[in-house]
């Protein structure tokens, strides 16, 4: 089965900070290590509690009809007969919602998206009509009852013509529009860049395309919307990511005031980064119970998930290394064609349009680099970003990764040896690199040199090399990946004005039992047992005793969410801050208790004692206790044991890890079979080692579907080709091997607990190890470079001297 | 949840029932065994029958049995039943090949062979299998029962010899002394439907050479088995070169579509290497089960 390499290989700063797990699992009863999931039981057994379980009395059912075109003018809607079905109580069009001002909502990035069709159709799938009737197979006869006559147009489905001088002008919503163009969004120095290419020995470029892919979760999108006529109040039940952020806005976009809405987040059944935004549906259900009075449920189907809900990738990049003969390399340039479909929809920071891609200059040491990414509009589904991608680091690690692995060929170097070679050294952090971040810590070649040791590198090429004379086809692929996670300072990053700052409040009741309340919410990533163990290891009180509050907005403290790997890195801080803040409140009422002075007072895990005398102390139980009973407190102490705070982290993390992938390819059927897959990440302090192996298990398995098989095509109408899961396939159990995992620790220095996030690694570095190793399988060919997905067909082309590019 | 357009439903409780259903509720309705096939369809609202007659409970319809040198198959054998058989396995290895890589364990456990015929969609393997196994369906209906051959229950895409108002209710196929068979499939991905897939069926004569062969191929447009290898190989030894033609004379016979599975060129390609190398491992069994 899997290898874990138990110990860490490496770790400067290992064992150098209190609350460090280096010590291992065995010796911690409390806080940091291996223990089960305090959620699985109920996951397990079939008690998880989702949107579509949940029921309310008089509860409607909505279903949504979708345009069957990509690209069409709305000539006109009958809606005459769905009305006169017996079972339908409602019909909405996007006239209705004209005289409701709710036509038009905004997005997460500056634009506005129909959330019904009032104009013009602008990708096939989207929101035309929405019914209301008392069950869902009503709903959904009713909606062939509906009768829509559209006025076809040509589509945009190729983004390289979408900036075409006769290019149809798809967002003529928009005042003064006289193309598709979203934004053109430049960062690094140009004449620098262009100078150290001009005096480079050797530069090699390629243009490689990441596909459109769907985070397709295993839960769909839904919601439940009751609206109370009486006193005005929204509850609202969402498949979402970032319930508070949903709030304020609905808050802002419906006029409903902010404390008449409660959005909750029930349990949910995987994001991806698909469940952050605010889909039509979710406003149509809350349209829905306004006009009907009662709650309304809209659940959308699978296809309708695949087709009309955020993406992920479309990226279409050219990218350019120049480095010396001898394998140093200077600089890194790219230019990137972004499709993001018909709304700008994109989840992510303001003043970043292009998200992080900016972390392109990799793990390298660079003396300039530069990147251009044009942002265009096409008839396609929009949205953008999602799918466990760290805001496009993603693309940007793909790139990078896929470039030093052509600068190897070209230079007839091994790809790990070119990557040791020119790794930032462990003494230049933190580091600023040539984009403007500051990477925070990091040691990369304890991280490679034990990948390569658990892949047995020397061993793999040699055994490549007899197999060539063979004529077999077995490739090894390397790629070392930084992130940029734990978004972020709000000096720096907002989300339509919000600042990424997260909450947390804890309360420790008088028999020393403990509930803490988080703003972020938990997709499955084990939230509910990671923070519970943070606040075990600050104030010694076991996991089990301390219950993880999540996902209502009336219950927890307002926070952006959980995307982009944030969770730990912002709300892991605001949880350890706010731990340390009652521990340090404890210390007075201890000391009260003790009659001593608080400067006197030692901590150990769970108790405060008499510095010299450890007999005389109080456990977190006993300060609890007294802290709500009659001991006399010192001046300023309030008699309980709550705290709350807000944390604005001070920088990003910047997890990384050495990924190594076997493949064999069949010569004559162009299969690929990912024989082993090694894993080595460095996530900092590692609070659950299970938790975390279960996110790179997970994203490593995204990865092989990335690499292999997931792309979401249209065809030249702009139909999807990608609608349900016969067509657009995810991998199984099948396409994976026993991942083989091992780790370093290099915690983050500005981070309260050193952790530094985990959730998207694996996905973010695997694709490109992957895609490295099928290119050189097929070397003998000459192949230097293959797109993604790495279909049977398409290697077989490969294979053929004719590799193309998916789109 | 994918919801299908209202409909009726109605257990069968034998076969002569199932036929008097069928004929009582006319076109518009229709025979559900497996529902792997149907019902999907039916949730994308592509098939919309009024009345699905289930003939799951039909306990007469489930069987394997040999009879001399015949195995009949009942149609409501599912596809697990076929894959975990060891007497399958012994006498036709490409139904146990076929099986392996037929959708995934859910659908095996419900899917049956009868339905697979009778969806009769260009890619399904089982299609493919009893051509080249030269089976025989049987066919019931109000007049009685009727034998046909394959190339005559093949009727092009979605469409069999099976009457509207008739069932299919077993399979017979021939045993053979000296003979084996292989299958092998392309997929994308495990429980994808085949880019292409080729089925091989050989008997030795006592010296070593091929006495009767047939290949097919799956999802490439191709009806029947191929032309003209039967006539190439036999009498010859089997050799490499052998397969090399058979896999040409596979590779243009088919007439094979762009789709999002693979070009015309590459389906043409695997015609020709999955021919190669199911003649291959068909021929190396046949001589195995002639020395053992
Ligand atoms: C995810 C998935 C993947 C699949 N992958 C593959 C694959 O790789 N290869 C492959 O070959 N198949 C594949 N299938 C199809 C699968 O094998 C089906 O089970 C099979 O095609 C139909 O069998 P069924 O018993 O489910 O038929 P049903 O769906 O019940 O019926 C199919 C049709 O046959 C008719 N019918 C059924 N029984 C009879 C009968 N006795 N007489 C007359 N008419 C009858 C029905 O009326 C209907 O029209 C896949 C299916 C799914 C859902």
């Amino acid at each position: 089965m899997t290898t874990t390499q138990e110990r860490p290989a490496s770790g400067p700063g290992e064992g150098a900070r209190p609350g460090n797990p280096a010590a291992g699992d065995k010796d911690r009863p409390i806080g940091y290590g291996r223990i089960q999931r305090k959620e699985d039981p109920r996951f397990i057994r079939g008690k998880g509690r989702y949107v579509d379980d949940i029921v309310l009395p008089g509860m409607l059912h909505g279903a949504i009809l979708r345009a069957p075109v990509a690209h069409a003018r709305l000539v006109s809607i009958d809606t005459s007969e769905a009305l006169a079905h017996p079972k339908v109580k409602a019909v909405i069009t996007g006239k209705d919602l004209e005289g409701l001002n709710l036509a038009w909502a905004p997005t997460l990035s500056a634009d506005v998206q129909a959330v019904l069709v009032t104009d013009k159709v602008r990708f096939q799938g989207q929101e035309v009509a929405f019914v209301v009737a008392e069950d869902r197979y009503a709903a959904r006869d009713a909606l062939e009852l509906i009768d829509v006559e559209y006025d076809i147009l040509p589509p945009v489905i190729d983004a390289r013509k979408a900036l075409d001088a006769d290019a149809p002008v798809i967002r003529d919503d928009l005042a003064g529009r006289t193309d598709n163009r979203i934004f053109d969004w430049e960062i690094g120095d140009a004449d620098e860049t262009e100078a150290v290419f001009a005096a480079a020995d050797v530069v090699v470029a390629q243009d490689m395309v990441y596909p459109r892919v769907h985070p397709a979760p295993m839960e769909t999108c839904g919601a439940v919307a009751d609206f109370d006529p009486i006193d005005g109040g929204l509850t609202l039940y969402e498949t979402t990511q970032a319930p508070h952020a949903h709030r304020t806005l609905y808050a802002m976009v419906a006029g409903i005031p902010e404390h008449k809405i409660r959005v909750v987040s029930p349990d949910i059944g995987g994001g991806f980064g698909n469940k952050v935004g605010i889909y039509p549906g979710y406003v149509l259900a809350v349209v829905g119970s306004i006009v009907t009075g009662k709650p309304v449920k809209w659940v959308e189907d699978r296809s309708e998930n695949l087709m009309s809900t955020s993406f992920a990738r479309d990226y279409l990049m050219r990218g350019e290394i120049a480095a010396t003969k001898d394998g140093k390399i200077l600089a890194v340039r790219t230019n990137v064609l972004a499709d993001h479909g018909a709304f700008n929809a994109t989840a992510q920071p303001t003043k970043n349009p292009a998200g992080f891609f900016s972390i392109f200059t990799g793990s390298y040491d660079l003396q300039a680099a530069y990147c251009k990414v044009t942002g265009v509009y096409t008839n396609k589904a929009p949205g953008g970003v999602a799918y466990a991608c760290s805001f496009r680091v993603t693309e940007a690690v793909y790139l990078v990764e896929r470039m030093v692995d052509v600068l190897a060929r070209k230079l007839e170097m091994d790809p790990a040896e070119l990557r040791l070679k020119n790794f930032i050294r462990p003494e230049q952090f933190p580091y600023a690199n040539k984009t403007g971040w500051e990477y925070d810590s990091g040691n990369y070649e304890p991280a490679m040199r034990l990948s390569m040791k658990m892949a047995g590198y020397e061993e793999l090429r040699r055994e490549q090399a007899e197999k060539r004379e063979r004529g077999e086809l077995m490739g090894i692929g390397v790629s070392f990946f930084t992130e940029t996670v734990g978004a972020g300072p709000r000096k720096h990053f907002d989300i339509v004005g919000l600042g990424m700052a997260d909450g947390a409040e804890l309360r420790v009741h008088p028999t020393g039992k403990a509930v803490v309340r988080l703003s972020v919410q938990s997709q499955g990533q084990g939230h509910e047992t990671t923070f519970a163990q943070i606040v075990a290891e600050e104030l010694g009180i076991p996991p089990e005793d301390i219950d993880v509050v999540h996902g209502d907005t009336d219950q927890t403290p307002f926070g952006l969410g959980t995307y982009g790997s944030r969770s730990t890195p912002v709300s892991g801080g605001a949880v350890a801050l706010v731990a340390r803040k009652v521990r340090d409140k404890a210390k007075f009422i201890a000391a009260a208790m003790l009659e001593t002075r608080p400067e006197d007072l030692e901590w150990e895990k769970g108790r405060w004692f008499v510095k010299g005398d450890p007999g005389a102390g109080k456990t977190m139980a006993e300060i609890a206790l007294g802290a709500h009973g009659t001991v006399a407190l010192p001046d300023g102490i309030d008699g309980n044991l709550d705290a709350e705070v807000t944390y604005d982290p001070p920088n990003l993390t910047f997890p990384f890890g050495a990924y190594i992938c076997v493949v064999d390819v069949d010569p004559g059927t162009g299969r690929v079979k990912v024989r082993r897959f090694i894993a080595v990440d460095d996530c900092g302090t590692r609070i659950n080692p299970m938790i975390i192996e279960g996110q790179v298990h997970g994203g490593l398995t995204d990865g092989v579907g990335m690499a292999l098989m997931e792309i979401i095509e249209f065809d030249e109408d702009g139909n999807c080709l990608g609608g349900s899961f016969m067509d657009y396939l995810i991998p199984t159990a099948m396409e994976v091997p026993d991942w083989e995992t091992g780790f370093t620790v290099t915690p983050s220095p500005h981070h309260p607990i050193g952790a530094k996030g985990i959730g998207e690694s694996a996905t973010v570095g695997s694709p490109p190890a992957i895609v490295n190793a099928v290119v050189d399988a097929l070397a003998p060919f000459g192949i230097t470079h293959m797109d993604m997905p790495c279909t049977p067909a398409r290697v077989w082309e490969a294979m053929q001297g004719r590799p193309r590019p998916p789109v | 949840m994918q919801i299908p357009a209202p409909f009726d439903y109605v257990r069968a409780s034998d076969v002569d029932n199932a036929l008097a259903l069928l004929e009582r509720h006319g076109p518009e309705s229709r025979l559900v065994a497996g529902g792997h096939s149907l019902l999907p369809m039916m949730k994308l609202r592509l098939a919309r029958p009024e009345w699905l007659i289930d003939i799951n409970g039909l306990a007469e319809l489930d069987f394997m049995v040999r009879e001399g040198n015949v195995f009949r198959i009942g149609a409501l054998t599912r596809h697990t039943t076929l894959l975990e058989s060891p007497e399958v396995a012994r006498l036709f290895p490409i139904v146990t090949d076929a099986e392996q890589v037929i959708a995934d364990p859910v659908v095996r456990n419900r899917g049956t062979i009868g339905g697979s015929l009778c969806q009769a969609d260009p890619a399904e393997d089982l299609s493919t299998v009893c051509d080249v196994l030269r089976a025989e369906a049987v066919i019931r209906g109000p007049a009685g029962e009727r034998v046909v051959a394959m190339d005559e229950f093949h009727r092009g895409p979605y469409e069999t010899a099976v009457g509207q108002n008739e069932l299919m209710s077993e399979l017979r196929f021939p045993i053979r002394p000296r003979s084996s068979s292989a299958y092998e499939k392309v997929e994308r991905r495990v429980g994808d439907w085949a880019v292409a897939a080729a089925g091989a069926a050989v008997s030795l004569a006592a010296d070593g050479t091929i006495e009767e062969s047939s290949v097919g191929l799956t999802a490439v447009g191709l009806d029947g088995t191929v032309a003209g290898i039967g006539d190439l190989l036999g009498g010859r030894r089997p050799d490499e070169d052998l397969f090399a033609e058979a896999g040409r004379i596979a590779a243009a016979a088919c007439e094979p579509v762009a789709d999002q599975r693979g070009g015309i060129d590459y389906k043409r390609h695997l015609a020709d290497e999955l021919t190669r190398r199911v003649l291959r491992r068909a021929c190396a069994r046949a001589s195995e089960e002639q020395e053992g």
